[in-house]
């Protein structure tokens, strides 16, 4: 019965989506044979953390309606990790202010144990808030005395190259993990103290957290080198040197009839858009099952609804606390991912702009509430980042073809045309937000 | 023809009917009041004629001219004053600055009708540079009914102007009531408080899911046994 | 009695003048953020860079005067320039209500779509500002330097040491000084404010006294951008103009809003000042401080410094968290412009 009416209706959506991904690759293959195969994996490998960036905060928003903000202290946190996993351990400065730092440390869990047993022995809220305060100002000082000295020895060991307390020597694909645990267990905290607030107010707070993290991650030096970065980060995958002495590497390349220190460029990326793929896929597939689980619909339904959720006696803040935290883990993996990719950790380059808000383009413009709109959304808005620049450059040139070459106005637009790139996403952003407002992969609903 | 008649009001928000050929109407001088049980469409019905609810099915007129289709602010510019039940003051603003804002869309003789919102609410003229926010109930109250009356309507709705207010409020109110229909405005009021409203009114509606079950003056409503058995509790 | 005077005297040239003066300029951005969020109800991303617009058509005015030889000497030309940023960011704020706001407004859309959508008006505007002028860090200020130089305070006084008062931080303590009892005046004694206030505090009552939204809306964005733009140039000539820092400039105006109860002019300009000396308070290393005042033995060893500078933009945050844990209402119970 009335076949003819619904199977158009029910085959758009289906075909649109691979078609969607058919036009991705399309692009990027464009990419390869216009500008070069390097250039197109470097821009695919970023694809595909983005992505699993977009996931994280597609469950956060896209199924819960959380408003964070402050995805760029969760992809920082596990950027760490893999500095803190990866780096061989500084010996001397463990021994030089290890100690203190333990001390300090363990004075700040006493506080924090101390305000715990307050507020569950007293009643009296303006006693528990006097107490509370007095335990946090006391705790820091104490604290400091230990902290200060210990991290002037540590900063002041071989400052050149390490002056921190390095990592524990292990394989860097491990932070992967620790990453998605350091983002999880900052989550916790940080839901602990923003999750119930207004969504607005939740979103300054998530901001200013993120923010806060990222001055941290840059003024301890004795954690992570601070803004002296870590360079030179172990690699799951050969280094392009290797390869170009590797016999077998040479006669695959010979076979190919490719270049050795372009072919090795290329496999290297090749290795780890394999790594990148699996973990998106597995983090597809339990984001897929999660949502379409009972537990996922409840979620949904207690974004479209808290009030009437609450009054159905669905505990709210624990299931906001549940998708928050595994929403930054997933964040945490991408982090990871990124610093491992990178091959070192740079703390002065997590700008709010390119690790926040730009994830928010991606899964807005893709689809919130949709696992494959998230996908999607940071594939494309991460190709249209890297592209809009030259494409920026190109489109100025043209429309100043026609001045001199020292005419100051093409001078400065051709300067200028990089910044292309944040017009075309705010344009991009809220030309979607109008005539598309569910993005381009919608929510499925009434599943 | 009266001065408002509201006539087989069919309507609701959106999906159901909540009011269904109900018929109000008020004439100026006299105050018309509507009770009945909870959930009956009383509020509805006020709305209706206000305009905040669009009427599926029927007319209001005030004055002999057709405002079925106009919002509620213009209905305003026609000569409704409305109080709304609840949140009908602005808190953060003065006694005197919630009545400038009442008489917002005129532009001369405002502080004449100002003068004459003293003379009928005194407290108000003494409380009239504290934030109405800061005053009792039944002060609110007054301040709501003063707000409307600044647009000098020749209609006042009130939306059950004594929920929540004391006894003696109620009645303190109810006298001011009396005495705004003296100056010969026509008085449209929903009340929760049955017995006491039907006392002072010319006209009574008594409204039972949403249709007229009992129309009379409020005297022959009171002293209808019926009525008195099902709405006014014996 | 000397060194009670150096140590106030160190106090208020190191944390009281320049958080003062920063302060003013945080609560101008503040006031800017309450009045949408208390007309609209929701929190604009978009108004640091909104700021960095105002302020680079000042820049380019004051160039432009300067090309000219105009000016007005000691002052910073930049103060005649400041009326062609009033209008740039105010226009800028009128188009985007325009083209972006006006659409979910009037279709009703969460207050959270809004937020979103100023994100794109965010990112759009960021570009805009540097395809013009770049992302360099640029002198906004000329003219006379100092209201009291150190060394003449110095001499006048005979303490050891000096107080200085920069041209800067005069003029905008000045200026905000001006704006704040301008925006007051227009709020308690226009009928165009009144209608804005009586429009946050109750919308549907007034529109039932026939406010016109779209008017009142029209004049919170104008009021916005003119408070953006004089933020922004007094932060200029005060600093420097560098377009990164005024979206970074976003978190402690949030944080001023928020602690002082978002929607409320009063509540956003003390919260402006007490984020403002408590960065500047909580960075200040209290060792010089602290040895006019203690006997010699006692002298401490450390900088006797609560936080280091790099932290400035953390307390901002912290204060905000314990708000909004302690009293999400701000100090003056907020989400209405009264």
């Amino acid at each position: 019965m009335k076949a003819g009416l619904h199977t158009p209706r029910l085959h758009a959506p289906r075909l649109r989506t691979p078609l969607l991904f058919v036009g991705m690759a399309v692009l990027l293959i464009a990419v390869g044979v216009g500008q070069s195969w390097v250039v197109s994996l470097s821009i695919l490998n970023l694809c595909l953390i983005s992505a699993i960036m977009a996931l994280g905060l597609n469950m956060q928003w896209g199924y819960a309606g959380l408003l964070n903000v402050g995805v760029m202290g969760f992809a920082a946190l596990g950027g760490l990790a893999g500095v803190l996993i990866s780096q061989s351990p500084v010996t001397e400065a463990w021994s030089a202010g290890g100690a203190g730092l333990g001390i300090a440390l363990a004075v700040v869990v006493a506080a924090a144990l101390l305000i715990v047993l307050l507020r569950r022995l007293v009643r009296r809220k303006a006693l528990r808030t006097a107490g509370t305060a007095i335990i946090v100002v006391a705790g820091f000082f104490v604290a400091r005395i230990f902290f200060d000295p210990a991290v002037d020895e540590i900063e002041r060991i071989d400052s050149s190259t390490t002056g921190y307390l390095g990592g524990a020597g292990l394989p860097i694909i491990l932070s992967w993990a620790v990453g998605g645990l350091l983002a999880a267990g900052a989550a916790w905290l940080i839901g602990k103290v923003a999750l119930g607030l207004r969504s607005d107010y939740f979103a300054i707070a998530t901001l200013g957290i993120a923010e806060i993290v990222i001055t941290v991650i840059k003024n301890e030096d004795w954690l992570g080198r601070g803004v002296k970065n870590v360079t030179g980060l172990d690699r799951p995958v050969p280094y392009e040197i290797e390869l170009q002495q590797s016999p077998w590497f040479l006669d695959l390349v010979h076979w190919l009839g490719a270049d050795p220190i372009t072919g090795s460029s290329i496999f290297v990326k090749l290795c780890y858009a394999v790594l990148f793929v699996l973990v998106l896929i597995a983090i597809v597939w339990l984001a897929e099952r999660a949502l379409n689980s009972p537990w996922g619909r409840m979620m949904r339904a207690i974004r479209d609804n808290e009030d009437a959720a609450a009054a159905m006696g669905k505990d709210v803040t624990r299931r906001h606390m549940q998708i928050f935290v595994l929403g930054a883990a997933v964040m945490g993996i991408a982090g990871a991912m990124l610093t491992t990719l990178d091959g070192q950790f740079t703390p002065g380059s997590y700008q709010p702009l390119r690790f926040t808000f730009l994830v928010w383009v991606m899964v807005i413009v893709g689809g919130s509430g949709n696992n494959w709109g998230a996908v999607f959304g940071g594939f494309l808005v991460w190709f249209v980042w890297v592209e809009a620049e030259p494409a920026g450059f190109w489109l100025m040139d043209a429309i100043t073809a026609g001045l001199p070459e020292d005419n100051p106005l093409r001078a400065h637009l051709l300067d200028s045309a990089a910044y292309m790139r944040l017009i075309v996403m705010g344009l991009i952003l809220l030309v979607v937000m109008r005539f598309s407002p569910r993005g381009i992969i919608p929510e499925r609903r009434g599943r | 023809m009266s001065f408002l008649t509201g006539e087989g009001m069919t309507g609701g928000y959106g999906g159901a009917d909540i009011i269904r050929d109900c018929t109000i109407e008020a004439e100026q001088g006299e105050v018309a009041v509507i009770v009945g049980p909870n959930g009956a469409g009383k509020s509805t019905a006020m709305k209706a004629v206000f305009g905040m609810i669009m009427l599926r099915e029927g007319t209001v007129r005030l004055d002999g001219e057709d405002i079925t289709r106009l919002s509620p602010q213009e209905r305003v510019r026609k000569g409704m004053g409305f109080v709304p039940q609840e949140r009908n003051v602005f808190t953060t603003m003065t006694v005197q600055e919630n009545l400038e804002m009442g008489a917002y869309i005129r532009d001369v003789g405002v502080a004449d009708t100002m003068a004459r919102v003293f003379d009928l609410f005194p407290i108000l003229k003494e409380r009239r540079l504290q934030p109405a926010g800061e005053l009792s109930g039944g002060q609110r109250q007054q301040v709501a009914i003063g707000r409307a009356l600044m647009t000098e309507p020749r209609l006042l709705m009130l939306d059950e102007p004594t929920a929540g207010v004391s006894p003696v409020v109620m009645d303190d109110l109810f006298d001011r009531i009396l005495e705004i229909r003296a100056t010969g405005i026509a008085i449209l009021m929903v009340e929760q408080n049955a017995a006491q409203a039907l006392t002072i009114a010319d006209r009574g509606y008594v409204l039972v899911t949403g249709q007229n079950r009992h129309t009379d003056t409020g005297e022959a409503l009171l002293a209808d046994p019926e009525v008195r058995r099902s709405f006014l509790g014996g | 009695m000397t060194d009670v005077a150096n140590a106030i005297v160190l106090l208020l040239n190191f944390v009281i003048v320049p958080g003062v003066a920063y302060g003013s300029q945080l609560a101008l951005g503040a006031l800017g953020v309450t009045l949408i969020f208390g007309i609209l109800r929701f929190a604009n991303f978009a108004h640091g860079d909104v700021m960095a617009f105002g302020t680079m058509v000042v820049l380019l005015t004051t160039w432009w005067f300067q090309g000219m030889g105009v000016g007005i000497a000691p002052l910073p030309t930049a103060l005649i320039a400041l009326p062609f940023g009033i209008v740039g960011a105010a226009a800028f704020n009128l188009a985007a209500d325009r083209v972006v706001f006006r659409f979910y407004r009037r279709r009703k859309s969460p207050p959270v779509i809004l937020l979103i959508a100023s994100v794109g008006v965010m990112f759009a505007l960021q570009g805009i500002v540097r395809f013009i002028i770049g992302p360099d860090d640029r002198r906004l200020a000329d003219g006379a330097r100092f209201i009291i130089k150190a060394s003449e305070f110095k001499a006048a006084t005979g303490l050891k040491e000096g107080l200085a008062i920069k041209l800067s931080q005069g003029l905008t303590l000045g200026v905000a000084a001006i704006a704040v009892a301008a925006l007051f005046w227009f709020l308690h004694r226009t009928r165009a404010g009144k209608a804005m206030r009586a429009y946050s505090d109750n919308e549907d009552l007034a529109l039932l006294s026939g406010v016109s939204p779209d008017r009142v809306v029209f004049y919170a964005w104008l009021i916005a951008g003119t408070l953006a733009a004089v933020a922004g140039t007094m932060y200029g000539i005060d600093k420097s103009y560098k377009p990164f820092t005024y979206f970074q400039l976003l978190l402690p105006i949030f944080a001023s809003a928020i602690l002082g109860g978002i929607g409320h002019p009063i509540g956003a300009v003390a919260g402006g000042f007490i984020v403002a000396l408590s960065e500047t308070a909580v960075t200040y290393a209290y060792k010089k401080f602290l040895r006019y005042l203690v006997p010699e033995s006692w002298e401490p060893s450390g900088l006797m410094q609560l936080l280091s500078t790099d932290y400035k933009l953390a307390i901002s945050f912290v204060i905000l968290v314990v708000v909004l844990l302690v009293r999400p209402t701000g100090i003056f119970r907020g989400r209405v412009l009264s």
